[in-house]
């Protein structure tokens, strides 16, 4: 069975084993988004998701005329 | 009572006012100090150079645009007593807590190498070189925060932040025409009309008045400094005062080289220093000097909001009352942005110009997030009870975030794509 501590050794791997777990101990921790989804924050939010698509679609267009 | 005793209870009241304004003025006026950082100062000395006092009105704008932002979060932090990236992973959940916190950890290291930038540039005037610059500024930097006391922090960096006032002096040594600077400064207009180039520097002034860091650094200092809602009105005060100093800064500059170097290709702060040096070497100083300080205060706001927002999300000690042993992480977190960030400007040939550009890039995928959950959390009343947003706070707050994000993402795609100007 493949273990963290097999791949980057014991000592390394219980350091990022450790730094794992902590990552899923904070994603349980806000699981759930405490604000109250209203249509204005649901709005808000999706505009969001929409800005960051354009951008990073933007980004790539740009790396990709770059590399051209 | 008499005018004398009437004048003495006055002024008792007034002294008084003064030590408690006095104790609880910190975060407000060093991140609008702050906010004059390397790139701001550079963006200044540009505008002056291109523009010469014919954005001066524009830069008056930008008072209630920085103040409407950044008491917000004076407020903000004074209620939940939460950093800004706890706020948004705990109201917000993990996606996007995870993604403002990543991309503000890469946007501040990123702003840390322009700022060493800047203090290398501004020292190598006076033949320092850049290995010595970022070695000392590293340990002074350090010896800062070490000395275990929030406050103590706040007062030195408050010393630094006065220094950032040496462009008034320095606007006095020009001699600039008062009348021309009233007369073509104040009279909102577009010198040379409105074109490409007018619009990105309009931006690029908009860009550098409000940045993702200031937002989540002021948010922890309040929570730091252990301000309550009673000392919101305090906070708001000093947020304003800051704000009016940052833009008064700004047009002092902008009068400095509006006088000196209008007309001139001028590409930043660093070679507008090296030009004055020639004819007036007490200016050239100044500006220099002006240009170190503003990349110093911008760096220990920065790697500052960057160790708080790491030790608010992984639940690490995080408070400059804190001792190195009671706060390893922290600490670690703060010496690790410092020397990574000065070691790229040591490397030769690196692409620090590319860096400088990526940086105004990479701001506005953050700056709307942190805008928009800054507008909702004030909004929330059972976050904010009766400190939340009002009628009016909302439509100068809203307009105001809208207009940002509209002007900074502009800002963005035509420093990604210049040839959209043309």
């Amino acid at each position: 069975m493949i273990t963290i501590e097999g791949i980057f050794g014991t000592r390394m791997g219980r350091v990022i084993g450790g730094w794992l777990n902590k990552i899923t101990e904070i994603n349980r921790k806000y699981a759930t988004p405490r604000i109250r989804m209203s249509r204005s924050v649901k709005i808000a939010l999706l505009f969001l998701r929409l800005y960051l698509v354009l951008l990073i679609v933007l980004l790539g267009y740009k790396f990709w005329t770059l590399i051209k | 009572m008499d005018f004398g005793s009437t004048f003495f209870y006055k002024y008792r009241r007034f002294v008084k006012a003064l030590k408690i304004y006095l104790l609880l003025a910190g975060p407000g006026l060093i991140v609008m100090l702050a906010d004059n950082d390397a790139g701001g100062i550079t963006t200044y000395t540009v505008t002056g150079a291109k523009f010469g006092y014919g954005l001066i009105w524009f830069l008056l704008l930008l008072l209630p645009v920085a103040y409407v932002v950044q008491e917000m979060t004076v407020r903000l932090g004074a209620v939940t007593k939460r950093g800004h990236a706890e706020a948004i992973f705990d109201a917000f959940g993990s996606f996007w807590g995870w993604f403002s916190f990543l991309d503000l950890a890469l946007v501040n290291w990123l702003t840390l190498i322009t700022e060493f930038i800047g203090m290398t540039a501004a020292l190598a005037i006076f033949h320092v070189p850049p290995i010595i610059t970022i070695i000392v500024v590293s340990i002074v930097m350090m010896l800062m925060v070490l000395q275990g006391r929030y406050w103590t922090w706040e007062k030195i960096a408050i010393l630094f932040a006065a220094l950032n006032l040496i462009y008034i002096p320095a606007a006095f040594l020009v001699h600039p025409s008062v009348s021309e600077v009233i007369s073509v400064g104040l009279i909102p207009h577009f010198p040379g009309g409105f074109n490409g180039t007018l619009f990105f520097f309009l931006m690029a002034n908009i860009g550098t008045t409000i940045a993702p860091w200031m937002i989540f650094f002021q948010q922890s200092a309040v929570v730091d400094k252990g301000m309550k809602e009673k000392d919101i009105p305090w906070g708001q005060m000093d947020t304003l005062i800051g704000s009016a100093f940052t833009v008064i800064v700004a047009i002092f500059l902008v009068v400095v080289t509006g006088t000196v170097l209008y007309g001139s290709e001028v590409e930043s702060a660093a070679q507008a220093a090296v030009i004055m040096m020639g004819t007036n070497p007490w200016l050239g100083t100044f500006i220099a000097i002006g240009l170190f300080d503003a990349g110093f205060l911008g760096a220990i706001c920065i790697s500052l909001a960057s160790s708080w927002a790491f030790g608010e999300v992984f639940g690490w000690a995080h408070s400059l009352n804190l001792k190195i042993r009671e706060a390893p992480w922290f600490y670690a977190c703060y010496l690790f942005a410092l020397i990574s960030a000065g070691m790229v400007v040591l490397i030769p040939n690196a692409p620090l110009v590319l860096i400088t550009l990526f940086v105004q890039v990479i701001a506005v995928t953050l700056l709307p997030a942190a805008l928009v959950f800054l507008i909702l959390l004030l909004n929330n009343e059972e976050i904010m009870g009766k400190y939340k947003n009002t009628a009016l706070q909302n439509i100068a707050g809203t307009t105001i975030v809208i207009a940002i994000i509209v002007l900074s993402t502009l800002y963005g795609i035509t420093t990604l794509f210049p040839e959209l100007l043309v």
